[in-house]
């Protein structure tokens, strides 16, 4: 079991004649993930290696029965892709692009309320269901299929740190989702917790945040009224200077707002196992989770 | 982005928001020449820096004769200005606002931002003008209204009323405001901004709305399609390494510790810097190279780290996954050799051959420290300083 897609996902890329779109497809096909067609506007036709290509989402949803969209499309198209795939009715789409004006993603933000398609990112690495499908930019062989763990980050690299960390020490993991660090993003963490609180294979979720927003601190509340399973976190950014953006969009503290040392106090307060030392994450978790 | 308060002013007189006559400075002739054009007394003196609280600082200054506009640009020109958002090394001041001096009623306050709770935009007004808008929200949340406006729908009457009933006006001057306010919400969807804010905005004795302030700032990620904004950047306010590394395709903010770091990734540059805190230094930098990470890039983090006297030890950290550690590895001695690096450097990687990358630190004859992990990294680094 894993949480929104696995070995059964028949994924669409955007933007797969791109460089990016082309290398990551391949990537993703060959850890075994079932990338049924592309679109590239005005490429239709076309072929990426085995994986027809067509112009628009809505006829390789048509003609190939794809359910999930994965987007490599430039920042200044990207709303517009995934606009395009919510009215397709994908189911869940996954955009990779970093840099999408933030005002674009608020429309789309909005505009998907009430829609049946689930948002991954943008500005994320994806999303994975280790030994079923890849559906992203990560490294494959750091993860270790089987579960019980699920992890879920606003993060990148970070992300894959944790989870070569759980690989070492012979965890698991079900499913592996970066949300995304940007301000306005799809799915957030207490959508995926609560997903992973559903998925009968999760045992217990690796949460990683980092200053910015208020996502840690709504978490925490989520955690703490809805959730059984152990949840362990990791907070970024206690060394970050207020009112400068981290690298990610996302990651800013404004005033007083958004800082680590409240997100970590939050999530202490409800209860929650924060590590604090990043180069023993993988001990940490493995004693939490008594595994 | 952050502009300056004469340019957010000259953005709002084209959106037909008042704003007092003034003209902007850069020299003494030129304050002198603005103030008798200005034809009356008292003009304000305003210093224009890409910082807040520059009124309690000293960079807001009242002239009631020519002889005190003139002492006053002899003293503001080229004055350090320290306020609570410039740190303590200060802000030079190149430039000033001189403008006309208006008989206050009431201050106000109105801004514009983007809400990421409710995803929505949001309007704040407040009858507590020219106060630090955050302590009022802390001390008295009730001062503030906020509206909430879908973006797909835009601003809508009602929307206006709503702010325009709560801050208890009399009914002449709510159309007036209701049009500053409509004004404000186009700005800030026409132009992908991040924040736009009057504080204060006055009401005269004379009956009328000026915005005594003008703060915009603009989302780094939609400046592309606004070129006219790009060219109101001033780098001269920003840190002059940051705008190096920004030449190098480099995210990199200047700290004030003394280890540096080169990382492939914003969460984990930030997680790397905790790090560094933890084993008992502090974080010179961050420096995120971006997820791929190349040798180019580490070279170009070299040259930047290295210009900072603080830096007495580097870690690099790259969690490449599919990226080849042998050549990054190369790339590193590559990079380190050119550049002449003459700190330790301890480097973490991980990756496709991360085990002959390793070798190649270790043999490259430089003070290269390589750690099989984060844990051993983090021990090298405490060693050190």
């Amino acid at each position: 079991m894993s949480i929104f897609v696995n070995k059964n996902t028949r994924v669409v890329v955007q933007g797969i004649t791109g460089k990016e779109g082309s290398f990551h497809a391949r990537q993703c096909i060959s850890y075994g993930t079932k990338v049924v067609a592309g679109v590239t506007p005005g490429k239709g036709g076309m072929k990426m290696d085995d994986v027809p290509v067509f112009n628009t989402v809505m006829e390789a949803k048509e003609k190939t029965g794809a359910n999930c969209s994965l987007i490599f499309v430039p920042p200044a198209f990207a709303a517009d892709a995934i606009l395009e795939a919510i009215d397709a009715g994908i189911e869940v789409i996954v955009a990779i692009t970093e840099g999408i004006p933030a005002l674009d993603m608020l429309k789309v933000k909005n505009y998907l309320r009430g829609k049946n398609s689930r948002l991954i990112g943008p500005n994320c690495p994806g999303i994975i269901t280790p030994g079923e499908c890849k559906i992203g930019i990560m490294p494959g062989h750091i993860h270790r299929p089987g579960g019980p763990i699920g992890v879920v980050s606003r993060s990148g690299t970070l992300t894959y740190e944790v989870v070569y960390q759980l690989t070492q020490m012979g965890i698991g993991q079900t499913t592996c989702l970066g949300i995304g660090g940007d301000p306005i993003i799809g799915t957030n963490f207490k959508d995926a917790l609560a997903a992973f609180e559903q998925d009968e294979d999760t045992k217990g979720v690796v949460m990683v945040g980092e200053i910015g927003g208020d996502a840690e601190e709504r978490a925490a509340e989520f955690i703490k009224n809805n959730m059984t399973k152990p949840v362990v976190g990791f907070i970024a950014g206690l060394t970050a200077p207020p009112g400068r953006r981290m690298g990610h969009a996302g990651a800013i503290i404004s005033g007083k707002k958004g800082t680590a040392k409240a997100k970590i106090a939050a999530l202490k307060e409800a209860g929650i196992a924060v590590c604090e030392d990043l180069g023993s994450f993988g001990e940490f978790a493995k004693e939490v989770f008594g595994l | 982005m952050k502009i300056h308060e004469y340019q957010a002013k000259e953005i709002f007189k084209k959106y037909s928001i008042p704003v007092p006559k003034g003209k902007v400075a850069f020299t003494k002739q030129e304050v002198i020449d603005a103030a008798k054009e200005l034809g009356a007394f008292p003009v304000v003196i305003k210093a224009q820096v890409h910082a807040g609280g520059r009124g309690k600082a000293g960079g807001v200054k009242l002239a009631n004769s020519l002889d005190e506009v003139s002492q006053l640009a002899d003293s503001m020109l080229n004055m350090v200005l320290v306020t609570h958002q410039t740190g303590p090394q200060g802000k030079v001041v190149r430039k000033v606002l001189v403008e006309e001096g208006l008989n206050i009623e009431k201050e106000y306050y109105m801004a514009v931002v983007m809400d990421r709770s409710s995803e929505k935009i949001v309007i704040m007004a407040s009858e507590a003008g020219g106060m630090d808008i955050e302590e009022v929200a802390e001390k008295s949340p009730e001062k503030i209204i906020k509206v909430f406006i879908d973006p797909l729908i835009g601003i809508s009457g009602h929307n206006l009323r709503n702010i325009a009933f709560g801050l208890n006006i009399e009914k002449e001057l709510q159309k007036p405001l209701m049009a500053i306010v409509k004004s404000l919400y186009s700005i800030f969807v026409d132009l992908d901004c991040s924040l736009v804010e009057i504080n204060p905005l006055i009401l005269t004795k004379e009956g009328k709305w000026i915005a005594l302030d003008a703060k915009i700032n603009f989302d780094d990620n939609g400046l592309f399609r606004h070129k006219e904004i790009m060219e109101l950047r001033d780098i001269q306010e920003e840190d002059p390494l940051e705008v190096e590394a920004s030449k190098y395709g480099l995210n990199y903010i200047k700290l004030d510790g003394n280890v540096g770091n080169i990382v492939n990734g914003a969460g984990l540059a930030m997680a790397t810097m905790d790090l560094i805190k933890r084993a008992g230094a502090e974080p010179a930098n961050f420096l995120d190279v971006g997820g791929g990470a190349s040798a180019e890039m580490v070279e170009n983090g070299f040259k930047i780290l290295l210009s900072d006297k603080n830096v007495k030890a580097i870690l690099i950290n790259i969690f490449g996954g599919i990226l080849r550690c042998d050549v990054l590895a190369e790339g590193v001695v590559a990079a380190a050799k050119k550049v002449g690096v003459h700190v330790p450097v301890v480097v973490r990687m991980e990756g496709t051959n991360a085990e002959k990358g390793r070798e190649i630190l270790l043999n490259s004859g430089l003070n290269l420290k390589t750690a099989k992990d984060l844990k051993e990294a983090a021990k090298m680094i405490a060693e050190l300083v």
